[in-house]
């Protein structure tokens, strides 16, 4: 039985074919629209991608543009279509060029939902990438004499002003790092090399944070080293003091500044998906409705239109089928060979 | 003689109308232009009022909205004139309203001219608004519990950090103030009791920075306190570093930042005013021959157009004559006799038959 059966009058049709006309011009520009937010969200993640590990959550953005252009094009077909299906004698052309056509717009209006899944569900991989990248970014800040290094410290610098947060997963992660260079610190002073002296890695390790970290909202002068010393500063009690630096992790505040983006393009691109397939749907019952009309001497007639022919089992049956008998055949003929085989002996 | 004639044929007048129409309708967005550019320059002035001591800095951005404002109005109307100038018939209905609009236009033109080199003549106001502004900002900077300036430590910090600069004039002018508040400072220590005795106000003064001021460019921890000490810092000379701390003085970064601004909207109206002057000069040529055509009668014929009718001094000496003869409107004219019911046959234009009136005899 045929799915989701329609008729249509020959004023219908028109209606139908004059409606999905403007539908598809609205639907190119949202394709360009969901290849500018890809370039955009491409753009933002480059921005930070020192402080990132790897580039897996860029798939989001790739996917993105790809099926934005190729939303362009199928919604290109679909308007010049309808436009021919105002003509009876025009519209038969395109019989050939709709099979594939239902093909590849079918893969991308399912890509275009597959991104929006992607989005929400990459979370995880990008706070994985974050937290590597970052635990990277604080190890080397001190190594401003590295080559390939010597940016970490402006980076991060950068960063925890930018995002006003301090850290890794909070400001103590710079208590277990070595952020002073060698360089600058004086080895012949008792103080250093007992601290030195005082860890297995001999590392200079010391409960104070880069500048960076200060909160300018704070209505004290910045107290940056000797932070958990409540008595090394007058009037200070780091237990109860939320002010002075940024209580806030860099992974957090990234990992929400990307989710919030990504959360708000995946808004964007599900309506766009929704317009996408009242297109894809409309250009079907147009289609099926013009079949009808082709061949006949009145084409001014009353037909119908229909979604799919047959019901959705039999018709992914009919795909299916030719695709399984050409894996059987392999079988049928290995079996062939042993049923003949075993009446020669 | 009349300054600067051209001949205009029929085709070449209802063109220039046709030119002139689409050159109103542009100039309409140019005056929305000057309209943003004034609220633009409007707003960033507002947004840093708490680094601003008081001054009169707000009349150039209104200046320029109100001539924006202007601009949209009188080159909607010069529009609506020019489209139905390209018929005479249509141009009877403005044709008293032209030479007002023209003189008006003329006047607005002048205006546009006079904002964009206050455009450039605000820079002296604002360095010594700027100047006084920081001073007093930075004096307050530890005031963070004072009602009013509370949030001046904020802004201050993110000043620096946004403009990467450091104090009014340098980073040296941080040594003269106080900027860490008594509420901070343990008053038990001998230390903090000599440095507030070393000085006559009784300031706790230091050789020490906010934190905005760090370079992040250094590749060293930042060192903030005891800048000019090299022996408190391992490996640190205080003559030479100079990644440290920002160098620039933030007046010079906050001037730097509104000269650029000023001089981009400076130039951006002076373009606008030249094409408002050609604008005007067309709707003038589109005036006086259009006046010309209905004079000679044939309104396919060719005729003149001008700038203006007269010599440059001449037309100066007759408006001059003609104000000096306003003031003088009570006293009766002699040359009649003093009747001022002889009719005196005049030089006005003529109504829309085109015909002269009749010379009436004069009463012997």
């Amino acid at each position: 039985m045929v799915l989701m059966k329609m008729k249509f009058p020959f004023e219908k049709r028109m209606k139908l074919a004059q409606g999905l006309w403007l539908l598809s011009w609205i639907a190119t520009l949202a394709g360009a629209f969901t290849f500018t937010l890809g370039c955009f969200l491409k753009t933002e993640l480059r921005r930070r991608a020192e402080v990132m590990d790897n580039t897996e959550i860029h798939a989001v953005p790739n996917t993105l543009m790809i099926v934005g252009l190729a939303s362009l094009g199928i919604n290109y077909f679909a308007g010049r279509m309808c436009q021919d299906a105002l003509d009876a004698g025009r519209f038969p052309r395109w019989k050939t060029f709709l099979q594939p056509y239902w093909g590849v717009s079918l893969l991308f209006t399912l890509l275009m939902l597959t991104t929006v899944i992607m989005s929400y569900a990459m979370k995880g991989n990008l706070e994985w990438s974050l937290k590597i990248g970052l635990k990277n970014g604080i190890r080397f800040y001190k190594d401003t004499d590295t080559p390939g290094r010597c940016f970490q410290k402006q980076t991060i610098d950068r960063l925890q002003m930018e995002f006003q947060c301090c850290g890794n997963t909070d400001f103590k992660d710079w208590f277990e790092v070595q952020w002073i260079s060698n360089r600058y610190l004086d080895f012949s002073s008792k103080e250093v090399k007992d601290r030195v002296k005082s860890n297995v890695d001999g590392r200079y390790l010391f409960d104070g944070v880069p500048f960076s970290c200060c909160n300018p909202s704070s209505p004290r002068p910045c107290i940056q080293d000797r932070l958990t010393n409540n008595s090394a500063h007058y009037n200070y009690e780091h237990q109860t003091e939320e002010l002075n630096i940024y209580i806030r992790g860099c992974r957090e505040a990234l990992v929400n500044y990307y989710m919030g983006l990504m959360n708000t393009i995946g808004a964007a691109v599900l309506s766009i998906f929704l317009v996408q397939s009242s297109v894809l749907v409309s250009l079907r019952y147009l289609q099926t409705a013009m079949e009808a009309v082709a061949g006949q001497e009145n084409t001014e007639i009353e037909t119908e239109g229909y979604l799919l022919e047959k019901g959705v089992k039999e018709t992914i049956m009919e795909y299916v089928t030719p695709v399984l008998v050409f894996l059987q055949l392999n079988q049928v003929g290995s079996e062939d060979a042993e049923a003949g085989e075993t009446p020669a002996k | 003689m009349a300054v600067l004639k051209v001949k205009f044929t029929k085709t070449n007048r209802d063109k220039l109308a046709q030119v002139l129409w689409i050159l109103n309708w542009v100039s309409v967005v140019t005056g929305v232009i000057l309209f943003s550019l004034g609220l633009f320059l409007k707003v960033e002035i507002n947004k840093r009022w708490e680094l601003m001591a008081e001054r009169d800095l707000h009349y150039v951005p209104n200046m320029l909205i109100a001539t924006g404002l202007i601009a949209c109005g009188i080159n909607f109307l010069g529009g609506k004139i020019c489209y139905d100038c390209a018929d005479t018939t249509k141009f009877l209905r403005w044709k008293l309203l032209m030479l007002p609009y023209v003189i008006c236009t003329f006047f607005f033109t002048f205006c546009i001219l006079v904002g964009a080199l206050m455009c450039y003549g605000m820079r002296g106001e604002l360095e010594e608004a700027l100047d006084l502004g920081l001073r007093d900002a930075m004096r307050y900077y530890k005031d963070t519990d004072t009602p009013g300036r509370c949030f001046l430590k904020r802004t201050v910090d993110l000043l620096q950090i946004q403009f990467q600069c450091c104090g009014n004039f340098g980073f040296r002018d941080w040594f003269q103030i106080q900027w860490i508040s008594n509420r901070y400072l343990d008053m038990s220590r001998r230390e903090v009791v000599a440095r507030l005795r070393s000085n006559v106000e009784g300031k706790y003064l230091m050789d020490g920075v906010p934190f905005s001021c760090c370079n992040i460019n250094s590749p060293r921890p930042c060192i903030q306190h005891q800048i000019t000490n090299s022996s408190a810092h391992f490996n640190y000379e205080y003559q030479t570093e100079e990644l440290n701390l920002w160098r620039k003085g933030c007046r010079q970064a906050l001037l730097e930042y509104y000269t650029h601004i000023m001089q981009s909207i400076g130039f951006t109206v002076l373009i606008i005013w030249l094409f408002e002057l050609s604008v005007l000069t067309g709707v003038r040529y589109l005036q006086t021959s259009l006046e010309n055509v209905l004079r000679q009668g044939d309104p396919d014929s060719e005729s003149d157009g001008w700038l203006l009718e007269n010599s440059f001094v001449e037309t100066a000496r007759s408006n001059f004559n003609i104000i000096k003869s306003l003031g003088k409107c009570n006293q009766i004219d002699t040359a009649n006799n003093g009747d001022p019911n002889i009719n005196v046959p005049s030089t006005a234009y003529y109504g829309p038959d085109n015909l002269p009136s009749k010379q009436i005899p004069m009463a012997s």
